[in-house]
């Protein structure tokens, strides 16, 4: 019996073979050599049908705990609007590759200049690329994108309060880019303008990466932070949480060159970190250093408007090993999640969107500490998410709300527990919450 | 709705709304948040309404050309069938709705996928252990480069900076390398297009990290020469990288763990059939050999004897790669290809895309040069017509083909030859499709002849006909902005 | 065939220098415009910023290929094309008349072993 991929009858391969000159299909793989030939059996189950295929994947998402997520850390959970999913899931989206034939990808091609347009729009800044992979290596290319923007200088700043996460994966670029990097003390839960102005002295610094909305949910007040970094002829970069820049101070209006960050918060699905999609916005002056794919506008050969790729040539199929990076892909159907989204939300549903969750974030701040078992750290405004100080040892905590369904409490390497709420956590919720904590005592 | 042509921000209107979420009935308001930390500017967001925003991306749809629209013989790009059981199991609510940093006892099913998907790719590939973190093809490169550096640094050897790259390679691949901190040096192809053995020999010392290749390379040519190539390079101390991109006419058939390569990566999204989305998210996982295990980046998955699984980091890691552990729905529907395959059918996947790749090969060449004329693998290269006389160009091939209703093949890579033309079928494609098309390219043929400002001209039935990227690139229109 | 002009030195690397009042102006020459087509990009260094002789000063960015600027000559950058900014498809329709940089050279800062227009010729005809 056939296979439902694969469309050739026995009758269609003897006559592509005939054609062909091949005696069989082992024919065709009669230049590798014979010991290469995988003759052994795959240690891979039976093929399975569909059913029984449903049946496995169902099972193995039902040994998933379903937990009422507090948590951010990086990652939120928003509401996603049924168009969404409905739209990204069309195929000529879905199983289009990369729009290099204009012509037939102006579907593409689209929605990603509708894509930078938005993300111009929520960042303050001139010019975005067509999305990253995720947030944090949205950060490393931010970091080396600002390399290739100052010249001769081989040190990057990153604030101490950036997600761990995020420090960990520039890290990692850094090493073995050969970029020196230093780290911005925290002062008080926020990024310390004493210390980042010691370190920029040296005037080798070709960049500082902050965080507008910190590790502790801190809204970060950068006043001060981009005149420092620009007397010592570096770029500000900061990474912001792309939903929170509806309401809170954006990049551009802090002055800052560079932005990065990462658009799941624009109501993607979890899904254990990904797919999300990254982005990375600059300043007009430094769009020919930016990575990544950008989409421009143009004309055809009628004059009618149209779309296509452009300033390919910072790329690397044409710069090859002078690229500023490596990066061929873009998330684009990511994209096209976070386009559906703004379109939908628009400029009052974002705000919206940002007031429930602050306002619920706030009354669980408040219901937390009117307990007694937990005490504030800093004392600095946040937006959605928070950390506190806690008498009940954290993993006996986090087990405890685990075990009740909730997904709340995450300790942080640095000893206090975080949490966060959006505007799909409802009163009751937050309240079976503070609850189920209570009850521990 | 032919013609359309609208962006979103021109059918916003004030007061319209696409959304639609409770009412704000919270004491703490945001005005509480110190003026100088808000926002100042309005965002300038369209206010549209659902129905708006559904009939435009309806709209903008119709412009594109999918896989499941037609015939995408784009080459090295492996556009085959996207299986939809792939996107039900992977939206299934039980792991979309798992927070990655949630405890491992609450998403072993999460685990479970990744684990089980590490194996099969294991089995498929004769590596021992593979990373799922990497995000992409690129990526996967990138990070199987750290692996390498990390181990020669981990054995104190500071010096292997340098890593050969054959001058066919992808444009990532000298990319990656360099992002790396490595050094490229070129090893040049032999007049059949393969690695030249004889160039390599001089560039082995021992500041060599290791060999990128793609195996078949990028003319879809196995590299016979493998094994020596192999030997002459782990006999200097150097590592074998392989690179995946090319990796489906193997499959089911030739494993990269058994020639040698220490390193590899693979691109679901051409090899396990999950969608290509338009330019991503794809997912690259990095293989290495049993000896660079604990070189893996973090968080690696693993499973304890009584079926729990684990999120733990080796001891030499390269560090980590990803936010947290890569793209995780797109891992859900390669595991579900491999097992709607199983052990069986996935014997037949390469060599079906080898046959459909060599019958368009052999039922085309007298009309366009083969430059190499032996048997291909999945895909193969054309140096334009054979009939230079009419001076069209593959550029105009291209566009032409999509007056016919196909969608282009590469062209101008690999830069070995001019006037380039890469067709790779993919082993989902019918002999009747591959027929409609090589009618298609024959008439071209007779075009290029006969009427070739028909082609000149070409595309002509389009949304939109050949654009000036000479004026996109030199007054860059980069975002919308209202008309003032 | 592409054209070359008198009294300018030429390099390997397609740019030529001609001297003007002791400061040397920089430009690439047709044949480097022709082979990289329509350009649209010109990446200048800035003013007081030091170039040397073989070493990348810049880069012209068509829209396929990118090639970089290899200087001629050593010295001071002292002006750029601003003109080229807006309009760098100037390297297309006027090669030798749109320079790129104008350079107060160093002393010894132009190399002995530039071309001359013929050996020019010559050097692009046999490529």
């Amino acid at each position: 019996m056939g296979f439902s991929y694969f469309p050739h009858t026995d009758e269609d391969i003897r006559e592509m073979l005939k054609k062909i000159g091949a005696g069989s299909l082992d024919d065709l793989y009669s230049d590798v050599p014979e010991e290469f030939i995988f003759k052994g059996e795959f240690d891979l189950p039976e093929p399975m049908s569909e059913m029984e295929v449903r049946r496995k994947f169902s099972g193995m998402a039902g040994r998933n705990r379903s937990l009422t997520v507090f948590c951010g850390c990086g990652a939120y959970d928003h509401y996603s609007p049924a168009v969404i999913q409905y739209l990204i899931s069309r195929s000529e989206f879905q199983t289009a590759y990369t729009p290099y034939q204009a012509e037939v990808s102006q579907g593409t091609l689209r929605y990603i200049f509708e894509y930078q347009s938005m993300i111009t729009m929520l960042t303050g800044l001139d010019c975005s690329n067509a999305s990253m992979y995720d947030g944090a290596t949205a950060a490393a290319e931010a970091m080396m994108m600002a390399l290739a923007c100052t010249k001769k200088k081989s040190r990057v700043l990153l604030s101490s309060t950036l997600l761990p996460q995020v420090l960990e994966v520039v890290g990692t670029y850094a090493r073995y880019h050969g970029i020196d990097i230093g780290h911005v003390q925290m002062s008080d839960g926020v990024t310390s303008l004493e210390d980042l102005q010691r370190q920029l002295a040296a005037d080798d610094v070709a960049g500082v990466l902050v965080p507008s909305l910190n590790r502790y949910g801190i809204i970060e007040n950068l006043e001060g932070f981009a005149d420092a970094v620009h007397a010592h002829k570096g770029l500000l970069m900061t990474y912001s949480d792309p939903s929170a820049l509806a309401v809170i101070r954006t990049p551009g209006e802090w002055g800052a060159d560079i932005a990065c960050g990462d658009c799941q918060s624009l109501g993607m699905p979890l899904s254990a970190g990904g797919p999300y999609a990254g982005y990375l916005a600059c300043r007009q002056d430094y769009v020919r250093k930016m990575p990544g794919r950008i989409v421009g506008e143009t004309v055809d050969r009628d004059g009618r408007r149209s779309y296509v790729l452009t300033l390919q040539a910072r790329e690397q199929h044409i710069r090859r090993e002078k690229a500023t990076s490596n990066i061929c892909s873009n998330q684009s159907l990511m994209a096209l999640y976070a386009t559906i989204y703004l379109s939908l939300l628009g400029r009052d549903g974002l705000r919206q969107v940002n007031a429930l969750s602050y306002g619920g974030a706030h009354y669980l701040y408040d219901r937390l500490l009117s307990t007694g078992l937990f005490s504030p750290v800093f004392d600095k405004p946040f937006l959605k998410e928070f950390v506190l100080d806690t008498v009940i040892p954290a993993e006996r905590l986090q087990q405890h709300l685990c075990d009740n369904g909730f997904f709340a409490a995450l300790a942080t390497d640095d000893g206090h527990v975080s949490f966060c709420v959006t505007e799909k956590r409802t009163r009751e919720e937050i309240d079976s919450l503070v609850d189920c904590i209570s009850n521990m005592a | 709705m032919k013609n359309y042509d609208k962006l979103i921000f021109e059918l916003s209107v004030e007061g319209r709304t696409g959304f639609s979420l409770p009412d704000n009935r919270w004491e703490h308001r945001l005005p509480e948040i110190p003026e100088v930390l808000c926002r100042r500017s309005e965002s300038g967001l369209p206010q549209v309404s659902e129905p708006d925003v559904v009939r435009h991306y309806t709209n903008l749809s119709s412009m594109n050309f999918g896989v499941d629209t037609g015939f995408y013989p784009l080459g090295s790009c492996t556009m085959k069938y996207n299986p939809k059981i792939n996107e039900e199991t992977a939206s299934l609510p039980g792991f979309t709705s798992v927070h990655p940093l949630q405890p491992e006892e609450t998403m072993q099913g999460t685990l479970q996928v990744c684990h089980e998907l590490e194996k099969a790719l294991c089995a498929v590939t004769g590596m021992a252990a593979f990373t799922l973190c990497p995000f992409a093809g690129a990526h996967g490169e990138l990070t199987g480069l750290m692996i390498m550096r990390q181990y020669h640094m981990s054995r104190n050897d500071m010096k292997r900076t340098k890593v050969i790259v054959p001058d066919s390679a992808h444009g990532t691949n000298p990319a990656s390398a360099a992002v790396c901190g490595l050094r490229v040096v070129q090893v040049r192809s032999t007049p059949d297009g393969t690695i030249d053995v004889e160039d390599l020999k001089p560039l082995l010392d021992d500041t060599v990290a290791g060999i990128m290749m793609t195996n078949p390379n990028t003319l879809g040519l196995f590299e016979t020469e493998i094994s020596r190539i192999a030997d002459l390079v782990h006999g200097c101390g150097g590592l074998l990288y392989y690179d995946g991109a090319n990796m489906n006419p193997l499959l089911g058939k030739v494993r990269p763990g058994d020639m040698g390569f220490d390193i590899m990566h693979l691109n679901l999204h051409k090899t396990f059939s999950t969608p290509h989305g338009g330019g991503g998210p794809g997912s690259g996982p990095v293989g290495v050999s049993a000896a660079l295990w604990d070189y893996l980046p973090y968080p690696k998955v693993t499973a304890d004897g009584d079926g729990k699984y684990h999120l733990m980091s080796g001891s030499h890691t390269a560090g980590r790669v990803s936010g947290f552990m890569g793209n995780f729905s797109v891992m859900v529907k390669a595991l579900t290809y491999i097992m709607m395959l199983g052990n069986k059918n996935i014997r037949m996947a390469g060599p079906l895309a080898a046959l459909n790749a060599n019958y368009v090969k052999e039922s085309l060449k007298d009309c366009y040069r083969l430059p190499i004329d032996r048997v291909c693998k999945h895909e193969f290269v054309f140096d334009g017509l054979a009939d230079t006389s009419s001076g069209i160009t593959a550029l105009e091939i291209a566009k032409r083909l999509l007056d016919y209703g196909f969608h282009a093949p590469t062209i101008y890579f690999p830069l070995l030859f001019h006037q380039a033309i890469m067709i790779e079928p993919t082993e989902t494609e019918s002999k009747d499709t591959l027929d409609a098309f090589i009618e298609a390219m024959r008439n071209i043929a007779r075009e290029a002849v006969s009427e070739p400002d028909i082609l000149h001209d070409a595309p002509h039935g389009t949304p939109v006909r050949r654009s000036d990227e000479t004026l996109a690139a030199t007054r860059p229109v980069l975002r919308y902005r209202q008309v003032e | 065939m592409a054209k070359v002009n008198e009294g300018l030195y030429y390099s390997e690397t397609h740019e030529w220098v001609r001297m003007v009042d002791g400061y040397a102006l920089v430009g690439i020459t047709d044949y480097a415009q022709h082979a990289l087509g329509n350009i649209v990009y010109v990446d200048m260094p800035d003013v007081d910023d030091e170039v040397s002789a073989d070493e990348e000063f810049g880069a012209v960015e068509s829209v396929k290929a990118a090639s970089d600027l290899i200087s001629p000559v050593t010295g001071t950058v002292t002006e750029t094309n601003e003109a080229l900014e807006n309009t760098p498809g100037l390297l297309n329709t006027d090669p030798y008349g749109a320079w790129i940089v104008k350079v107060r050279l160093a002393e010894d800062g132009l190399p002995g072993n530039l071309m001359d227009a013929a050996a020019y010729a010559d050097f692009c005809a046999n490529l």
